[in-house]
């Protein structure tokens, strides 16, 4: 019997175009990165359904960790003089002795505060790795005022005045309410009452009526 | 060709019989470990990458008052309070906490999305129809800048004395403060606060979380 030649087909697959999806793909992802500053303690945010995104400059961000920790930090990449100015009027105020290069080396290094004003300068006398290393134990604020942020708040909104300033507060999902409540009140203090919280999106759900109300005004004609 | 001449023993002759011919190199260049670690770098960006950028949620709060008189009342019939407990529990009561705490309940935090619903409706129900006030809530939102829809107007109307308090304990969690503030844009509740919760709530409390919820 004549045997069947079944042609032997290569195994061989062109793998040009899936290579150069991938390759693609890594283009985007390293484009899209941002990486993100190191911060001085993770922080995973609640969700909600707010669009509003998160500004970036001229505000004033106040974190609160899972263990209550408490940090204060000045995003002020624009005029990063607005944060020698805060510590300068702190140094005054407080009598904390620190020298010039201490407050550049603030002003430079110094993303987040969160210690109390008494161990600033011991901090700020350490070198830029041990910095790195050292956990902070987070500003005081457990009293009738808002303990020590009180006085961040304070020197910040002064030297922050003319400016459309945004006060975030960043939580974490199981910090307590009551450090939550004390950081509302130390804000309170200053005369602020409105604050953004900052917050992972997620969608409306369906069926309710902010939803509705989604859909009907997406719906409306316009006049 | 982009090979080195290793050196034969014929290396002398240029040409003659029996060169060797130079070999055709073939132009494929094997690209497998070009493309592993192009599927590295793509795991390790993919990883390291947050594209969604946070955002942020308003909150008002209003100014400390001691004295009685500057004290919002809130009325009766809009009233739902909500107490926010540990482990994901909540109690609520509507209009004012009864003597004998009869209207104190406890649900799970998951079910209080149903009862701000069923509030709001039974509020709504009550709603006698008021075109004048949909045309202010219109023309006062123009004067503020920011325009409101007709049905957004209708249903800040339609809600009426509707007011939501927020009193979270000292031991609730703010991921369930700010995901029932969020609750509040959800049904779009217009008028909430957030307050300290009182010694006697907080007593209620502390001798219903003796009986497993639910009993």
């Amino acid at each position: 019997m004549p045997s069947v030649k079944i042609p032997k087909k290569s195994t061989d697959v062109d793998m040009t175009p899936f290579v150069d999806v991938a390759f693609l793909i890594l283009t985007f992802f390293i484009m899209a990165t941002k990486f993100k500053p190191a911060e001085a303690a993770e922080i995973t945010t609640p969700n909600s359904v707010s669009t509003e995104l998160l500004p970036d400059n001229d505000a004033v961000l106040v974190s609160v960790d899972s263990a209550g920790r408490v940090f204060f930090e000045m995003l002020v990449q624009a005029s990063p003089q607005l944060k020698y100015d805060v510590i300068s009027n702190m140094n005054t105020t407080r009598n904390l002795g620190l020298t010039q290069e201490e407050m550049i080396k603030f002003r430079n290094k110094v993303s987040a505060v969160g210690m109390p004003i008494a161990q600033l300068k011991s901090y700020l006398a350490l070198g830029d790795e041990e910095m790195k290393r050292v956990t902070m134990p987070g500003i005081p604020v457990n009293d009738s005022l808002g303990g020590e942020l009180y006085f961040w708040i304070r020197d910040a909104v002064s030297v922050m005045a003319g400016k459309k300033t945004n006060y975030l507060i960043k939580g974490d999902n199981n910090t307590k309410y009551p450090v939550f409540d004390q950081v509302l009140n130390a804000f309170k203090k200053n005369d602020i009452y409105k604050f953004n919280l900052v917050t992972t999106p997620e969608g409306v759900p369906s069926g309710t009526d902010r939803d509705r109300l989604n859909k009907a005004i997406l719906g409306e004609p316009k006049k | 060709m982009a090979s080195l001449d290793t050196g034969g023993g014929d290396s002398g002759h240029k040409k003659g019989p029996g060169v060797k011919k130079a070999k055709k190199m073939s132009t494929r260049i094997d690209m497998t470990p070009m493309v592993d670690l192009g599927f590295l770098l793509i795991t390790f960006f993919i990883f390291t990458t947050t594209l969604s950028s946070p955002s942020t949620m308003d909150l008002f709060m209003p100014k400390d008052t001691d004295k009685d008189e500057d004290q919002n009342k809130a009325k009766q019939s809009g009233a739902l309070t909500i107490l926010l407990a540990k482990d994901n529990t909540a109690y609520y009561y509507e209009g004012e906490l009864a003597p004998d705490a009869s209207n104190f309940k406890s649900v799970k935090f998951s079910e209080l999305r149903q009862i701000i619903i069923n509030k709001k409706k039974d509020v709504i129900s009550r709603y006698v129809n008021d075109p004048k006030c949909v045309e202010t809530k219109l023309t006062e939102s123009k004067a503020r800048g920011r325009e409101k829809t007709r049905v957004e107007a209708e249903d800040e109307c339609k809600q009426g004395d509707m007011v939501v308090v927020i009193k979270p304990n000292k031991e609730s969690t703010y991921k369930n403060t700010v995901d029932i503030l969020d609750e509040m844009t959800i049904n779009n509740i217009k008028r909430f606060a957030l307050v300290n919760i009182s010694p006697v709530e907080q007593e209620l409390i502390a001798r219903t979380e003796g009986v497993p919820v639910g009993q």
